[in-house]
Formats: C-alpha cells, structure tokens, sequence
C-alpha cells in the first residue's frame, strides 16, 4: 500500500533531498494527489483555517495581557493538520509545545490549549479519549518516549501507531538520536516528525548540522528517511500515512519506524517573548510566505469545484465562532485553586507535603490572597 | 575616580561579559542565541559585532554539546562562558557537569583546570511556561569541585561574573532573571571583582539575623523594613555564594541575635536552608534562642504561572516566619 506513494519510487526510496511534493504553491498537481474523500480534503482545508485563525486570536491575546507567552504556529498548518489526519483513531501523538493544530485534528478542545498558555495546569488535563501526549518544553525530550509507547503497544500486541514532533533545533540534541536508535533496534511503530521550520529561535537550519538535509540521519539508525514539502498539506498527508501503515504492519519488508523532514517555515516570531525581526530578513519571511499552504489547497479544492465562495465564507465563519466560544470558555474558567499546587505530584500526599499543605492553608486563611500577589 | 553607568542586573551581566572579554581574549561566550539575537534576555547584545563569532558563538541546540565542549576548551586552557538559556534546561549537560565539570582537576591531580562559567538564568515569578521557573541551585551545591554563585544586585552581578571567569575553578553562575531588569545600580566602567565565597550584609539589626540570596533578597529587605516599624530589627545578610557558603558570616550574624531565618524560592526538603541551618547547629548551638525559621518553595513541582504568586516566598510569608523567630 505504502509503496504506491510517487509514481514509479516507493516513497521511502526516494533520495534525502527530493521532497514529496503534491501541490505546488499555486495549488496545481505536481504529483499523487491522495485517495481523500471531498469532505476529507475539506476537513483538512477547515482544521487549517481553524488554526490558522486560532493562532492569530491568541497572539493578540498575549499582547493584551490575556494569556502568558505563546508559541505561534502560522505557515506550519500544511504539516500539523497533513500529518495528524493521516493518524487513524486508536493512534497517538506525541507533541512538543507548538502542534495546537495537530492535537486540534486529535480531538483535544481548543480551550484545553488556552488554559494552558494561561498558566492553567488543567490544560494538560487532556480528555481521556484524547490520544494525546502532554505538552514537552525541553526540545527532543519527548523523542524517547514516543519510541517507548510505541513499543509498548508493540509488546501488547496493540498495533497503533506514534507520531512524534519535534523541530529541526531538536535534532542536535542526545534525546533525538537516543530515541530514534531506540526505536530502529527495537523496531518500534514510531514515526519521528521533524517539522523543519528553518529557525531554532535565532539560530538557523545550518548550524544545526552539516548534514544536508535531515532526513538523512534516519540512514545512520538503519530506518526510513524521506524528506517533504510541509507547506503542501496533501504531501504531508500521503508520507505520514505511508509511514503510519509501515509502522502498523508487522509483515512490512522495511523498518518499522521512519524520520519524516517536512521543510516548512514559522511566519511569526519563535515565541510572544521572541523578536525575529533581529535575526531574519523580510525578504526570506515574504518569500516563504508565498508557499503558505493554506491559499494552495484552496486553489486545489476551488478548482476541482469542492469548495467555492459560499463554503469558503461557511468555513470563515465556523472557525470564527469556534475560536470566540474556545476563549470565552478558557477566560470564564475558575481560576485555579492554590491547593492544586500540591495535590497531583504524587498519587498519596507525603506527610511532609501534607504539612507543608497545611502550614500554607493556615496562612492564607490569616491573611488571604494579598499576603502572596503582591509585588 | 572611575566613571560608572547605570546599570540593571542583565545590563551589568552583560557588562561584565564585554570587560572581561576586552581584557582576555581566551574569555569566550557560547550557547543559543547568543549571537545575532544578543541571548534571549540581552545578555550577550553587541557581543557578536565587537568581538565575532569565534568568541561569541551560537552552538547547535544541545546543552550537553554546551557544557562538554566548553569542558575540552577550558582544558586547554582557554576560558568559556557557555550559556544554558534557562536554568530548566541544564539537564541533557548535567552529566557533564557532574561527571567531569566537577571533576576534572580532582581526577588529573590538579594537570588540568576548568576555568569555565556556566551561566544560566533562574527562578521564578516572570509568568513563563514550564521549566522557565525553578530554583535548583541545592543540585550543584551538593556536587563537590563546584562554585555556585548568585548575585542579586548590578554591582554584584559585573563584580562576581569577573571573579568567576578568572577563577581557576568552574562556576556555575545563576542569574535570578526575575530582578534581571528590576532596578538600576551604579556600576563602575572598569573592570571589577567582588570576591567568590563572602557574603554582604544589606541591612543591620540586632533581634535578629535573616540569610538569603538572589531575587529573595527584595522581599526580604521589604519585610525588614515592615517590621522596623514594629521595632524589630532584622540584619539581613545576602549570601551571594551558595557554595562555598560564608561560613563565618553566618556563624558571626547568628550570634549576635541568636534568632535566624533563612530565605529561598527552592523547595524546602534539601534546600540550602537546611545546610545553613546545620551550620548555625555546628558552631553556635549555645547562642540560639529561637529554631531557626525557614521560608521557602513547597516540596510540590513548581506551578505553571496562574499558581506561581503562591508558590514563592511572598514579603508577606517572609515576614511572619521573622515575627516568628523573634517570638518564639
């Protein structure tokens, strides 16, 4: 099945630095265009919108002192949404800290993502049906473990799949290269997503490595590499589910687990605190900013007649609304109670914890909330 | 007389950066983001275009990577400045620093040196996202063959930077970013040292003796000065190395009240409080007329940031846990 990605190579024989293409930047076919229902390439093109719109809505929220430091999202739509669709349901996703679309597709509520930007741990509280990793700020850390839960659904004999995030910064780190030789030894259903945005907060592509693409280190783990373009959704789409499938079958004549370098590019800064205007040019932004994969499947749907004005301006204005409810939620949330601090650290309170707890509670019933937020 | 500039605390890291590297060109700085983008709180700015990118050098994004190469340089003898961009972080290049950091004059008999400074911001109480807020300067204080120094004003942080980038030794250097641009003090132009291992009395007073360090130490004198109006009078001494502590100095403050309190955001169980606590009871057990008060961090994971303002020691904590050993 996976092996019919591309015309005449199978996708995973590919040279490092021929990336899987489908649509070019005008949204013409430049290659295999996946087998998707309409609704399904719908549902790709709305998640994108939705994200798109999301990720601008709580930019100015941090801006107006709603919500803490944010990590922005905007022109990595193409691979988030490509390569979480492409995930079947009893599948996981393993994330770092800025995949707000990809957990989106998974099923985690856009409030969930608010909250925790606002410094709310109930964020993270991800819904039991969701089959979502939290949220992993140290860069690769969460590498290891998503070749570790994978291997434990191999052992168990569950047969889901792991799709792991991280950026092009976190291939230089140990935990990368740890947990993607792991999971060759092991042969672990884990598939590795490098979302490539060219920019490790100031630090670029090249001074990460030598080596001319990414996708290559899968070589030196003995696994898959195959490099796309992760502005073009359905590109993204068609090697992640490639990639899902091999990593299900254990019959595959291949390595279960494979590196996927989706090159793509982040428009806004790394995070609210971040300023890429000191280390980037216009010039660059603009010009990737013509790749933007969100007007590319539009032009694609558009002209296959699957979408026109009047669904385009439904979509416009579902994700509008979606967006205002998800923060109007998140914002009329209880703030959290202080006794949260210590009640999740360990299945049973420790003594000393519980003193501690205690100490505390007598404290701010003498003195109440003003005794701890002032200056 | 020397000229001085008005300098915040990050300014004067800075400062001290762009001296010492002016004065000795094995000073080097590396890390991420330190060069183009000045460091993500500014502490390298203008480090890049004076001094280029062979001394002042974004490394790819791998703290282990950091601290191991900043080690094989200071072997040879020349003296790196690596950055971790936050203290959470520290982690992939902790066994560097354990493992070797610490150890490599004890295990060659003194053949090689580690003239390097490991600097990392710290603490709490900006509002960041996980791992941006913890206090875990006990780690490296518990770990033999270290210095661990933090300054809490302008003229300090210059002063110690200085006297740890010509230490001999490696330094782990924590910034308490929370009072990184806080307040301005004058700082002189030339080049300084503030001695590593001796702390500096803020405030006198004789009921009773109130050891801390770092962004801890604004609350505290704020609750001193609460308390003046009470008519209890708090010394406050600012500790400014966490190892070597300044044995004498506190030994000295203890006895002149018998009363202390010690203040830190680290959580409580294995803190530095403990081991000045157990300094006061090795040398001056005779004089105390009070337990010894601690306020601090809770032994509970540090909060995402709607929780934090509970979390570290307020003025207001601080000055009950005074009011406390006074009355006792």
């Amino acid at each position: 099945m996976y092996e019919e990605v591309g015309s005449t190579v199978s996708v995973f024989d590919r040279a490092y630095d021929d990336p899987v293409r489908v649509l070019d930047e005008d949204g013409e076919v430049v290659g295999d265009v996946p087998d998707l229902a309409d609704e399904e390439l719908v549902g790709i093109y709305r998640h994108m919108r939705l994200a798109r719109h999301f990720d601008g809505r709580a930019v100015s929220l941090q801006r107006q002192g709603r919500m803490g430091t944010y990590p922005p999202l905007s022109g990595q739509e193409g691979a988030q949404i490509g390569s979480a669709t492409a995930l079947d349901e009893g599948d996981w996703m393993v994330p770092s800290y800025r995949e707000h679309g990809a957990a989106l597709v998974r099923g985690l509520p856009l409030k969930q993502t608010l909250l925790y930007w606002m410094g709310h741990e109930a964020g993270n509280a991800t819904p039991e049906d969701v089959n979502v990793f939290p949220v992993a700020v140290p860069i690769a850390s969460q590498v290891p473990h998503a070749t570790g839960a994978a291997w434990a659904s191999k052992l168990r004999g569950e047969n889901d799949a792991f799709l792991c995030y991280f950026g092009d910064g976190a291939t230089s780190e140990g935990d990368f290269h740890e947990g993607v030789n792991f999971a060759g030894v092991f042969d672990t259903p884990t598939v590795f997503f490098c979302n490539n945005n060219q920019w490790a907060i100031s630090v670029p592509r090249e001074r990460q490595t030598r080596s001319a693409t990414l996708a290559q280190k899968a070589e030196a783990y003995g696994i898959d590499g195959v490099q796309v373009d992760g502005m073009d959704p359905l590109a993204v789409y068609s090697v992640t589910r490639a990639a899902v499938e091999k990593a299900r079958d254990p019959d595959a004549d291949r390595p279960r687990p494979t590196l996927i370098e989706a090159v793509q590019y982040r428009f806004g800064a790394h995070t609210t605190a971040d300023d890429p205007t000191v280390y980037r040019d216009d010039d660059e932004v603009e010009r990737w900013k013509r790749k933007d994969p969100i007007p590319r499947l539009e032009a694609y749907l558009r002209s296959e007649g699957i979408l026109d004005d009047e669904r385009v301006a439904e979509i416009e204005t579902l994700v509008e609304t979606r967006v205002a409810e998800a923060i109007e939620a998140a914002e009329s949330e209880a703030r959290p109670k202080p006794e949260e601090m210590f009640k999740h650290a360990y299945a049973e309170l420790p003594p000393e914890l519980e003193r501690q707890y205690e100490e505390f509670a007598a404290f701010r019933e003498a003195h109440g909330d003003e005794a701890f937020l002032e200056e | 007389m020397s000229e001085t500039q008005n300098l915040t605390v990050v300014q004067a890291v800075r400062d001290g950066l762009y001296t010492e590297m002016r004065e000795d060109d094995d000073v080097l700085v590396m890390g991420q983001d330190v060069g183009k983008n000045g460091g993500v709180f500014r502490a390298t700015e203008g480090l890049f275009d004076e001094f280029g990118g062979d001394r002042v050098v974004d490394t790819p994004l791998a703290e282990s990577g950091i601290v191991g190469c900043a080690v094989g340089m200071a072997a040879m003898g020349l003296k790196p400045v690596p950055e971790i961009q936050f203290s959470g972080f520290m982690y992939p290049g902790f066994d560097q620093i354990v493992s070797h950091m610490a150890r490599f004059r004890t295990r060659s008999r003194g053949r090689f040196n580690l003239p390097m400074t490991l600097r990392a911001p710290y603490g709490g109480g900006i509002r960041a996202p996980e791992h941006h807020s913890e206090s875990k300067e006990a780690f490296y204080a518990h770990e033999a063959g270290l210095k661990v120094v933090i300054p809490s004003t302008p003229y300090d942080a210059k002063g110690l930077l200085a006297a740890s980038i010509r230490d001999p030794d490696p330094v782990i250097f924590l910034e308490p970013k929370l009072i990184y641009r806080a307040f301005r003090d004058e700082v002189p132009e030339e080049p300084y040292t503030v001695p590593i291992g001796e702390a500096a009395t803020r405030r006198e007073g004789g009921d009773v003796a109130v050891f801390t360090y770092g962004a801890m130490t604004r609350p505290t004198l704020e609750a001193a000065e609460t308390l003046a109006e009470e008519g209890i009078e708090c010394e406050v001494v600012d500790l400014r190395t966490v190892s070597p502590l300044d044995r004498e100095a506190i030994v000295e403050a203890f006895e002149a009240t018998g009363r202390a309190v010690v203040v830190h955001e680290a959580p409580k169980t294995g803190g530095l409080a403990g081991e000045i606590t157990a300094i006061i009871q090795e040398e001056a057990l005779l004089y105390q007329e009070a337990p010894v008060k601690r306020v601090t961090g809770f032994d509970a994971p540090y909060p995402l940031y709607a929780l934090e303002d509970y979390y570290l020691p307020s003025a207001t904590r601080i000055e009950e846990g005074i009011r406390e050993a006074v009355e006792f």
